[in-house]
């Protein structure tokens, strides 16, 4: 049911990708990204669906789950494509019916902002299968931290990301109980019209906001009995390190994003 | 309402990297007025069996069969179904959400589709089940203490006059005397005819009320029988993380020491054995 929804939807299994400093991840995306955006032609492109592949297959990860991340853009996809189809104007004209013309510049664009557009999601995608959500604010505290300076809280904003995605799960757990609770004394999540299916979500989230303030209650007490006084001066358990393979993983994306702007 | 549980399995999230196998080719029958106990170790698949009982969940394979009716085939008025199996789930006091615990009971009857007198009955009839404060009754669920609220919950699946009635871990975080109270409310309700499956870690509660006992262990049912025949086989329960009631342990122990004791469920059964075991050992002197 709720259960279904996976946000964040980190893939874990252990590969060279998933091991890799998620600030250098983070930046190597941001870069990807960009390197997207260099290349013209279509040629350009081979090098990057190359790279999606080989990313892919060094991180263990299906292609499926990589083109899942994709499913819910479709609109978008179809209608950029057909947009930029029609609507590009040139003058190399292919296909001419009534008033509908495709032309050859027209055709090329709409071919190169799908694709523009389906590799910017599966760069995203490629950093949040491979690195747990945790493990991601950690790394963009530290890309952000010396922003500190400026009086800019990153601490304090990658703490409050760490317990939202920390307890989405624990909410869609707890949100599917109560509602399997309400549905055995008879209540009825499914039909009515929009006004009775409104109020049939009253017995669902009264519960579950009193137990998300009980648990902001009983967190806030329990991270205060631990000494928790913000980021000053914290230490951490699982220190950053930048390896060999991180320089790798650089020079590979760097060796791309050549490719695709020469090509 | 005899429950029928043919080969059935359930598999959580199949398909995904955190797909799980709670239950395994579970097949168990359900009498009439029998007090079924429901015991295995923490994440053995009790929890996932009893969503099973009323549709909640759908098994991955196999079928539940409810009065002869296999309650997962299509057209199965699935809400007409959970009006008879009745469920409390775990820590169901989290369920709650009207303003008045009167208001609360009644929701599982107004789904129902009662009105009126008759509703009115059945909440009054349901809270009287549980004995609470009278008082209680106009009071926000919110302010009552969490034992409290357990029984509230408990009278609101009451109140739809469910003639099975599956119970997982109602005692857990009581004190012993709400501990006791509940336990007396369940047999009353037992006497009265009403099938009862109950999930409980507390194996005396189990020996002293069950009439079969059912023995989950890792998603597959090890044991089904009598109190008497599964609490013989003290030394596979040990192997399952589980307990033999303190009676039973207890007589073990005295036949270690040497003393002629059958194993003993109830503290009654278990004096009388000591006393006449003492008799007998006089008698021989
Ligand atoms: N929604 C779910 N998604 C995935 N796995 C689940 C889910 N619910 C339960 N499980 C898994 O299924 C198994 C059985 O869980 P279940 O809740 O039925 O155990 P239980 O016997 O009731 O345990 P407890 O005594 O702790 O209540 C466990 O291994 C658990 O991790
Ligand atoms: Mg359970």
């Amino acid at each position: 049911m709720l259960k279904d929804i996976t946000l964040g939807q980190f893939y874990p299994v252990d590969s060279f990708v998933h091991r890799l400093d998620p600030r250098i991840k983070i930046i190597l995306t941001f870069a990807f990204i960009v390197g997207v955006f260099l290349g013209g032609t279509l040629w350009a492109y081979i090098p990057v669906i190359a790279f999606i592949y080989l990313a892919a297959k060094a991180a263990h990860l299906p292609i499926k789950m990589l083109l899942k991340g994709l499913k819910p853009l479709r609109f978008i996809l179809i209608f950029t494509f057909v947009l930029n189809l029609f609507f590009s104007g040139g003058d190399t004209v292919l296909v001419k019916l009534w008033f509908i013309v495709i032309s050859k510049e027209g055709l090329m664009t709409a071919i190169r902002f799908s694709a523009r557009l389906v590799f910017l999601v599966t760069g995203a995608s490629l950093l949040t299968l491979t690195t747990s959500p945790v493990v991601l604010t950690d790394g963009l505290e530290r890309l952000l931290s010396p922003l500190r300076k400026i009086g800019f809280p990153a601490h304090e904003l990658a703490m409050m990301m760490t317990i939202a995605l920390r307890f989405i799960p624990t909410l869609l757990e707890e949100a599917d109980k109560i509602m399997k609770a309400q549905m055995a004394r008879g209540a009825d999540f499914e039909s009515g019209n929009i006004m009775q299916r409104a109020k049939a979500m009253i017995p669902l989230l009264v519960p579950l906001f009193v137990s998300a303030f009980r648990r902001a209650g009983d967190l806030a007490m329990a991270m205060e009995a631990r000494c928790y006084h913000g980021g000053e001066g914290r230490t951490r358990m699982r220190v950053l390190k930048i390896t060999k393979n991180d320089w790798i993983a650089v020079a590979v994306v760097a060796a791309m994003i050549v490719l695709t702007s020469l090509l | 309402m005899p429950i029928v549980i043919e080969n059935m399995s359930h598999v959580y999230q199949p398909g995904s990297p955190f797909k799980a196998d709670a239950l395994t080719d579970i097949s168990l029958t359900i009498e009439d007025g029998e007090l079924l106990a429901l015991i295995g170790h923490t994440g053995s698949g009790k929890s996932t069996l009893a969503q099973h009982l009323n549709g909640l969940l759908q098994p991955t394979s196999g079928r539940v069969l409810v009065n002869g009716q296999d309650i997962n085939e299509k057209g199965t008025n699935r809400r007409a179904l959970r009006q008879q199996v009745g469920l409390l789930f775990q820590y169901a006091e989290y369920q709650l959400f009207e303003e008045t615990v009167y208001k609360d009971i009644a929701f599982g009857p107004k789904n129902q589709g009662l009105t009126g007198d008759e509703l009115d009955r059945r909440v009054r009839e349901a809270f009287a089940l549980v004995h609470l404060p009278e008082d209680c009754l106009e009071k926000s669920p919110f302010e009552l203490s969490g034992g409290q609220m357990r029984r509230v919950a408990l009278a609101g699946v009451l109140a739809m006059k469910p003639s099975v009635l599956v119970l997982d871990e109602p005692i857990a975080g009581l004190d012993p005397r709400g501990r006791e109270e509940l336990m007396q409310i369940i047999d009353e309700l037992h006497d009265k005819g009403v099938t009862i499956v109950l999930i409980s870690h507390n194996m005396d509660d189990v020996a002293r009320m069950a009439t079969k006992v059912a023995v989950l262990d890792k998603g597959c049912l090890a044991m089904h029988g009598t109190p008497r025949e599964v609490f013989s086989r003290g030394d596979e329960l040990e192997k399952m993380g589980l307990d033999v009631p303190q009676t039973v342990q207890l007589c073990r122990q005295l036949r270690r020491g040497g003393m002629d004791v059958p194993d003993c469920l109830t503290d009654e059964e278990l004096a009388q054995a000591i006393v006449s075991a003492l008799k007998g050992g006089k008698a021989d002197a």
